[in-house]
């Protein structure tokens, strides 16, 4: 153990091949060993992400349909045909509707919570251990699970009715055209919410704690303190948030699966992926599918990189 | 400056109180869903009153427990949950710890460009690959209804990856040179140095990588229409969206296969929950 401090250990390289000369004779790195070992992951990531994700763009701009193994068929490119019949179907266009509804109540909601659930854990000095279990296990509990208690809970005759008694919307909340939607997005943010408080509680140890005390001598209290210091400073959690948020929300598919059957009442809960599951997989339409997938991810991307612009700053 | 003085021992009290009930209120809210399931799953009739949301001697009983495992095989359920768990976490500790250490302790040739590709990799949302997966899986390399196929997509996690490295990269690089020198090979040097430093680490990723697959519905659904292959999560959906209204008592019979669906993550996570810090779990989504 001596040798470690020792100066020439550190230029001794590595067992395996004697040394003949500098770095030009090694085209694979000071130890290609770490390429055999990243090798199977690699190869998973080529497997699994970046070959489907070509294969969708390209099966979007073709006339693609499920064959017989080993069947060898002609799939002519259409240009943007399945985008046109995927938009001329009005159940398309409601779903990212619907989802935007979803996005328009799950966002703010889950930043606004999380931040603020997340400082006052920060600030706890009691229970915490009880408050950060009981925060984070929606999270880690089945999206199926759940889903059974809350259809209990928010169906016509079930116990938030009772409680609100002619105050509750009829028809009931799932069932409800009107309330649907809002409802899932009630029930995703309350999934969700322990992992954004997760994300804010890391970015708050990283606030320094002398912008607390300078603001305090300044006279600032303990809400401007959260305005003034809080805020801009997990400002980099909040975009990861955000982001995480709005992708998660486009991403919706058990809940209005099993929550409202299937998207219901009347397509007023379908999400886009539920939709791209009926038409894809179950009316055998993959071309169609893919190309709803394809715009709904442009989207994505475009709504994330406005919130970069609005919400990042110069970090 | 005693006005100050005054203010600033007077509301801090306020404040405290005020952040109880945040968080009490929060803890409420979090938790009360998680009682109402145990307690719906033991009603013999269902109470949906006021009431119902209080434990009543007289209408308990677990024949909602034997209800539910009479339509889906809870233990066959639990076996498949356990398998594609299984499997992703042998893929995730074996491969993804390999390339964890690769990313932070070997230097080659590529390991810029695959560090970016793993924290890529988790921005990929599914909508786009679920048709090109199923096509591919399902379809050319007919692995539907198949563990294999189940497991494939999800085979090594890339949290994980990001999570070994960042724990790899703060052994110190002596340690390994000084092995090295004295000729033991670099998996040596990964199982019996680094391994055993980095412990927390894995009870961490162990936790992280379970609650995915145990969890998952979209891509088991998609590919298992066997029902003696459907995990837990898949076959407790299919309950809920199909035969339960025919059931006597639907409510405490999907309740009672949540909470079987639900406990075994709950437990694992109360037991390790000192290991599920954000430091780490945030580290690994933003890389």
């Amino acid at each position: 153990m001596t040798s470690v401090i020792s100066p020439p250990a550190a230029t001794v390289p590595p067992a395996g091949p004697p040394p003949r000369s500098g770095k030009r004779r090694r085209p694979l790195g000071r130890t290609p060993l770490g390429l055999l070992f990243s090798a199977p992951y690699l190869v998973f990531v080529l497997l699994v992400f970046a070959y489907p994700l070509g294969y969708s763009i390209w099966i979007s701009f073709h006339d693609f349909f499920f064959t017989a193994p080993g069947a060898v068929v002609d799939r002519p490119f259409v240009g943007f045909d399945n985008f046109v019949t995927a938009f001329a179907d009005p159940a398309v266009i409601r779903s990212f509707g619907n989802v935007a509804i979803f996005l328009l109540i799950n966002v703010p909601l889950t930043v606004v919570l999380s931040l603020l659930l997340a400082t006052a854990l920060n600030r706890a000095t009691r229970a915490t251990t009880f408050l950060r279990v009981s925060f984070y296990v929606p999270y880690v509990t089945a999206s199926v699970a759940v889903v059974a208690v809350w259809i209990f809970l928010f169906n016509g005759g079930g116990l938030v009715n009772q409680i609100l008694g002619p105050l509750a919307p009829d028809p009931s909340w799932l069932i409800n055209s009107q309330w649907a939607m809002p409802t899932i997005a009630f029930f995703v943010t309350w999934k969700q919410l322990g992992f954004y408080i997760l994300l804010y509680l890391a970015a708050l140890q990283g606030v320094p704690k002398e912008l607390y005390e300078s603001a305090s001598t300044d006279g600032a209290g303990r809400v401007r303190q959260f305005f003034a210091v809080t805020v801009p400073g997990v400002r980099p959690a909040t975009v990861l948030v955000l982001l995480v948020s709005t992708v998660t929300g486009a991403n919706l598919f058990t809940e209005p699966y099993l929550l409202t059957g299937g998207g219901g009442p009347n397509g007023a809960s379908a999400s886009p992926v539920l939709i791209m599951y009926q038409r894809g997989l179950q009316q055998g339409q993959p071309d169609v599918a893919a190309a709803i997938g394809v715009v709904l991810v442009v989207l994505v991307l475009g709504i994330a990189l406005l919130q970069n612009r609005f919400a990042g700053g110069k970090d | 400056m005693t006005r100050k003085r005054m203010s600033a021992t007077r509301s801090p009290r306020i404040q405290s109180v005020l952040r109880s009930i945040v968080l009490g209120v929060g803890a409420i809210a979090f938790l009360f869903p998680f009682y109402y399931m145990i307690i719906g799953s033991l009603q013999a009739t269902p109470d949906p009153t006021v009431a119902g949301a209080f434990p009543n001697p007289s209408n308990l009983t677990l024949d909602n427990y034997v209800a539910i495992n009479e339509r889906i095989n809870l233990l066959q359920g639990l076996i498949n949950s356990g398998i594609f768990t299984g499997g992703v976490l042998v893929g995730t500790l074996v491969f993804g710890l390999l390339a964890g250490y690769a990313l932070a302790q070997l230097q080659w040739r590529g390991r810029g460009v695959t560090f970016a590709l793993a924290l890529l990799v988790q921005v990929v949302p599914f909508q786009l690959l679920m048709i090109p997966l199923y096509v591919l899986i399902a379809r050319d390399y007919g692995l539907a209804d198949n563990y294999l196929g189940m497991i494939l997509p999800f085979a090594i996690n890339s949290t994980a990856v990001i999570i070994f490295r960042q724990y790899f990269l703060q052994l110190p690089r002596e340690l390994f040179e000084a092995a090295r020198i004295d000729g033991a090979s670099e998996l040596a040097l990964l199982w019996r140095i680094a391994l055993p430093l980095v412990r927390p680490a894995l009870i961490t990723v162990v936790l992280l990588t379970f609650i995915g697959p145990w969890n998952e519905f979209l891509w088991p659904f998609l590919i298992t229409k066997d029902a003696a292959l459907q995990p837990l999560a898949v076959s407790l959906a299919n309950y809920i969206s199909t035969v339960a209204a025919s059931a006597s008592n639907p409510f405490g019979a999907t309740l009672a296969g949540a909470a079987v669906l639900a406990a075994p993550v709950v437990v694992l996570f109360i037991v390790f929950q000192r290991y599920f810090v954000s430091t780490d779990i945030g580290s690994g989504v933003k890389g």
